[in-house]
């Protein structure tokens, strides 16, 4: 093969992979972020409305202390530490109503410290 | 709180109706040659102190003391009084914290029995990371030897994030280390080990690391508190009892939708509240016995 074939074959190989992941970033659903601010002793929003099978980020922030948000039913969770943003994804794959809570201990109301994920069809 | 009471039976306390648990401690009865004394120690938990709650405690200032009341008022001497956990109810002000912990210690203090060990709970200790206990009751993560029974307390309530954490389960490795397969070994500890009711936080996030460290060994007995109910439970040949709350009892696991208090019932005044005696008891002969009917050929 003479080497300037092989460029353009080369440069069309680059093309058609270009436009194969064009086309895998196209056909992914983009992520619906639901931002969630955790304080002393409560999830704002409490509930959070999902569709089943829809993509979600949820974003956490807090100002006040160490906090921690857990889904057990979608084996989700993570820390909430003051002054940075804390991300889960999440893609429901049941309806329903599902708890979540603060895991980690932080103060007087912390038991009480919780919200639920509906889920919808 | 005047009525003695009696070892390995369940009676009434004339103060707190509840009811004492007389337990068995598992593996104890089944260990074959080894020689060792029986022993009796009293197990009370989550007393809460500083809760203010009238719904569910009315008395809640006055529970604590008839609790030391009824212990002192035992026919026999307890070899040892174990607190696992929630000795006061959580504050966030750092000075109320260690006012209600010192007067808790004042308060168990009128105990007769002073051979008295302490542990913390997330109420004490998860907001400080057990700074205000360990000031007044010392290192909250210990071992101890007793008539030939091993004692390890295990502190999953410090991190706030219900750990126990890698430093302390290597302590638990290497202590465990020093002991035969075939010891007998108890475990003091305030949250469950294993997941309970994760979802309302009756689990340790890396309990089953510890029970994968204690699964080795033969007889082993895991005395816990935080779920303010008895519960009986095994992971393998291991046994997990939670003790009755010395404040309120909550609701058994799994009942509800969420964790809630069960309230104050007037009627039958400090339901749901007691302590408990565990009896370690020297091997006893056993016989299985199999009944069988006769049947026409």
């Amino acid at each position: 093969m003479r080497p300037g074939r092989r460029r353009v074959l080369a440069a069309g190989i680059a093309t058609l992979a270009g436009a194969a992941f064009g086309a895998a970033v196209l056909a992914q659903p983009r992520e619906r972020v639901i931002r969630i601010t955790a304080r002393k002793f409560e999830f704002v929003p409490e509930e959070i409305a999902l569709k089943k099978g829809e993509p979600v980020v949820l974003e956490f922030t807090t100002a006040d202390v160490l906090m921690g948000f857990n889904a057990p039913d979608f084996k989700v969770r993570t820390d909430i530490v003051p002054g940075q943003v804390a991300r889960v994804r999440l893609s429901p794959d049941r309806t329903g109503d599902f708890d979540f809570f603060c895991d980690n201990f932080c103060g007087e109301g912390h038991e009480t410290m919780s919200g639920k994920i509906r889920v919808t069809a | 709180m005047n009525e003695s009471i009696d070892r390995r039976e369940f009676l009434k306390l004339a103060g707190l109706g509840g009811a004492v648990f007389a337990s068995g401690l598992a593996g104890c009865a089944s260990m074959a040659g080894a020689k060792q004394d029986d022993f009796y120690f009293v197990q009370l938990s989550d007393t809460h102190w500083g809760f203010k709650g009238p719904a569910l405690n009315p008395d809640a200032e006055g529970t604590l003391q008839k609790a030391v009341a009824a212990v002192n008022a035992l026919s026999f001497d307890p070899d040892f009084i174990v607190f696992t956990g929630d000795l006061t109810h959580t504050t966030d002000d750092p000075k109320e914290r260690r006012r209600r912990l010192a007067e808790f210690r004042d308060i168990v203090g009128g105990l007769k029995n002073r051979n008295v060990r302490f542990m913390p709970g997330e109420h004490d200790a998860s907001l400080d990371n057990g700074q205000a206990w360990k000031e007044l009751f010392g290192p909250s993560t210990y071992s101890f030897d007793h008539k030939g029974v091993h004692f390890i307390a295990v502190d999953n309530v410090s991190d706030a994030a219900a750990r126990i954490g890698d430093p302390q389960l290597a302590w638990l490795k290497s202590d465990l280390a020093r002991q035969d397969k075939d010891a007998r070994i108890v475990v003091f500890a305030h949250r469950p080990l294993f997941d309970l009711m994760p979802q309302w936080d009756w689990a340790t996030r890396d309990g089953a690391q510890a029970i994968e460290l204690l699964m080795p060994y033969r007889n082993v007995t895991v005395f816990y508190g935080h779920i303010h109910q008895e519960h009986h439970h095994m992971t393998g040949h291991i046994a997990h009892h939670s003790a009755k709350s010395l404040i309120f009892p909550l609701i058994a696991p799994g009942s509800k939708p969420k964790r809630e208090p069960v309230a104050w019932d007037p009627t039958q005044p400090y339901k749901g509240l007691g302590f408990r005696g565990v009896d370690a008891e020297v091997q006893k002969a056993a016989y299985e016995i199999t009944e069988y009917p006769v049947t026409k050929a």
